[in-house]
């Protein structure tokens, strides 16, 4: 994993077709491009997350077109409905190619 | 993961994105350096591109939840809600009408969702308007607007 990526849900506890809110935070700079080098005024190159993919299962349920526009250290929050028993998987891509990864089960009776 | 931990590492990325200014959380030195910015997507530009040219009316089924006044513009908290069923909604686009790049965020929905909410944190470049809209499934879009004021230093 290149990069600290964290996922919560809440609440806890859920029964089958509950909405279960999905909170995620992943480190990262979210260099704009903007901004200059202060000794060789050149500009700092973009680096910021581009996608975000989320997988229920096998099933792709979600997916982000992000900019730089958004803040450091990405934070997202999103609503998955509890129909079965499956990893969550959430996939962070960025402009540089690095690709973080971030599972969680859900696990309904 | 426990909550503790969940608290302390999100905290923790408030705090760096505070810092960020004064290069404490990235590492300057370390980073390619390029001539030019990347291009421009003026608010218009960015609208078109998402909408294909159709009109956009507004609606009162968007919810948009931002502050009035934001001390820093680097994090400022943006909540879009469309009250619709899951079914009705494709996707969720925000935008910020006078940054660099206005298109900040598009979300796509599947009914597994559930429900068509995010909530994320955007940078504002100086005090401007938030735009969600959002494209519903029969190919028209609606959207909401809220200006939202940035006071970086704090003390406007």
């Amino acid at each position: 994993m290149a990069r600290q990526a964290l996922v919560k849900i809440n609440p806890k506890e859920y029964k089958k077709g509950d909405l279960i809110r999905i909170d995620s935070v992943i480190m990262h700079p979210m260099d704009t491009g903007l901004v200059k080098d202060k000794e060789s005024g050149k500009y700092i190159a973009a680096h910021y997350i581009t996608s975000v993919e989320v997988y229920y299962g096998d099933e792709k349920i979600t997916w982000m077109e992000v900019s730089a526009s958004v803040s450091a250290n990405p934070f997202i929050s999103f609503y998955v409905k509890a129909t079965k028993s499956a990893p969550l998987k959430i996939v962070w891509k960025d402009n540089k190619g690095e690709v973080t990864e971030k599972v969680i089960d859900i696990k309904v009776d | 993961m426990n909550r503790r931990e969940f608290l302390k590492t999100t905290s923790l990325a408030a705090v760096s994105t505070a810092l960020l200014g004064s290069g404490v959380f990235t590492d300057v030195k370390a980073a390619e350096l390029v001539d030019n910015p990347p291009p421009k997507k003026p608010f218009d530009e960015a609208l078109k591109e998402i909408t294909g040219g159709k009109a956009v009316s507004d609606s009162d089924k968007v919810k948009l939840v931002a502050p009035e006044i934001a001390e820093n513009g680097a994090v400022v908290p943006v909540t879009v809600e469309v009250e619709l069923p899951i079914e009705q909604v494709k996707a969720i686009h925000i935008l910020a009408d006078k940054n660099h790049n206005a298109r900040t965020m598009s979300v796509y929905f599947t009914p597994a969702n559930g429900k068509a909410y995010i909530s994320t944190r955007i940078r504002l470049a100086e005090t401007m308007n938030v735009v969600a809209v959002a494209q519903l499934a029969d190919g028209s879009f609606i959207k909401t607007q809220k200006p939202v004021k940035v006071t970086i230093g704090g003390c406007g």
